[in-house]
Parts: structure tokens; sequence; C-alpha cells
């Protein structure tokens, strides 16, 4: 008998034909900024290997975090940080069984777009205003 | 009608199902504080010069948080590719070789940056 199971099926192609719901951006960014924390999390290494390795390989690491390139790196990776952090907020809320609702998914959605970027541009400003 | 669901019937349960799923929340709860305490440590180290950077994470408190930190990130990050390599990777070899190798990363991420910590830390 023929395994039923295995046929090929057509798969929906949701992602290119509908207009994207807010939430349905948020989800796949949650994915994506964790994929990107994974690979980003060689710059931190990078960084702490070179500070125990000594002056020299510290300067090459100050080098490049403090050029152009790494300042935006840098940038970059807050953002990205910051929204997974507060995708993780979100994951939080509905692991107590509540926000299910769709008004407030799509709040929760927009919130942790507004947070993230919020908390981004207050980190710098700070960082900035130190130097 | 030949089915997963016959082979899978009659053996009971694995009665781990939802270990990675509260543990990654675990380790994620863990990382807030961490992962803050880590930004302000490295917002402090802006522009500053090796000695300054060094004996900052010498401090024992600030080299207890980021030895967590790794430690804790390391776990997050294994779980959190291993449901992304389960959902996207249906070829039984690759899959195999892509849970070694996110095994691997994470593990070596976590030796490599607590190695460091404590080179830094007790180290001259």
């Amino acid at each position: 008998m023929k395994d039923l199971t295995e046929r090929q099926r057509p798969l929906s192609p949701f992602t290119q034909i509908y207009r994207w719901p807010i939430t349905m951006v948020t989800s796949i960014l949650h994915r994506i900024t964790g994929i990107g924390l994974y690979i980003g999390s060689l710059f931190f290494i990078g960084w702490i290997v070179a500070l125990a390795l000594g002056p020299e390989a510290y300067g090459w690491a100050t080098w490049f975090f403090g050029s152009p390139f790494g300042w935006l790196v840098l940038f970059g990776y807050t953002w990205v940080l910051m929204q997974h952090l507060m995708g993780a907020i979100r994951h939080f809320i509905w692991d107590t069984g509540a926000g299910y609702d769709k008004p407030v998914t799509q709040k929760l959605a927009w919130a942790s777009l507004a947070g993230s970027v919020g908390l981004t541009l207050l980190l710098w400003i700070v960082i900035l205003l130190a130097l | 009608m030949r089915t997963p669901l016959a082979k899978a019937r009659g053996r009971g349960s694995a009665k781990e199902g939802t270990g990675h799923f509260i543990q990654q929340r675990i380790t994620a709860f863990a990382n807030i504080p961490l992962v803050l305490a880590f930004l302000l440590i490295l917002a402090s180290l802006v522009g500053a010069d090796y000695q300054t950077a060094h004996d900052r994470i010498a401090n024992p408190f600030i080299a207890a948080i980021l030895i967590g930190l790794t430690f804790n990130l390391s776990l997050h990050m294994r779980i959190g590719m291993e449901s992304v390599i389960e959902d996207y990777i249906h070829h039984e070899g690759v899959k195999v070789l892509s849970y070694l190798a996110n095994t691997l990363f994470t593990y070596a991420m976590a030796i490599l940056g607590i190695l460091s910590i404590l080179i830094i830390a007790l180290g001259g």
C-alpha cells in the first residue's frame, strides 16, 4: 500500500499573497532577531577573548568596534537585542494564558516595536552624551 | 491506513516533551537582568583603554555576572537554534549534522567566553 502521508500537497502561499498582519511581522522578527543574536554572539566572544589575550589583541578589537562599521554593528545589535527582549516579554504574558485576544495581540506587537526602538535610542543617547 | 500515528500508538509518551519548552523560558527569564547588566557594563566601557576595560571585567562581581550571562546565553542559544532546525531542516542526515554543529558552536562560545573571563579575573 502506498504511503498516503508522503504525497506532495500544495502549500498555502501565505507570505507572498496576504498583507502581513503586524503580529506576523513581530513573530517572524522574533525568530530572525534570535538567529541574528546567535551569530552576533561571535562579536561578544571575540571582544572578551581579545581582552583576555592582551593589549595588542584588544587594540584590534577597539579598532574594529570604533570604526564606522563597528558602530553600525553595535547600534544594529542593540535594536536586534531589544526587539528580541520585547518579544520575550510578550511570550511571558502569553505563557500566563493572558493576552490572546486579537486587539490585545496587535497592541502588544506594536508596543514591542515601539519599545525596542525607544529603548535603543534611549541607550545610545545616554552613551553619546556620556562620551 | 498506515500513518505515522499507527507506529506511535501504544508506545506511550517520551515524558520529556516540555523539557526544552520550560528550559527556554527559564533561561530567557534569567537573561533579562543579565543582558541589561551586560549592556550597562559595555556602555560604561565605550572608548575605554585596555587597562580600564581589563580592571572592570576583573571585578569579581562583574566577572560573575558575565560568566552567568555566557553560560545562560549558550543554553538559550542552543535550544533556540534547535527549534529553528526542527522547523526548516527535514533531511535526516543534514538535521543530525545541524544539531551537532549547533551544539559545538554554542559549547565553544561558552567555553571561550568563560575561559577568557576567568583569565581576566584571575590572571595578573
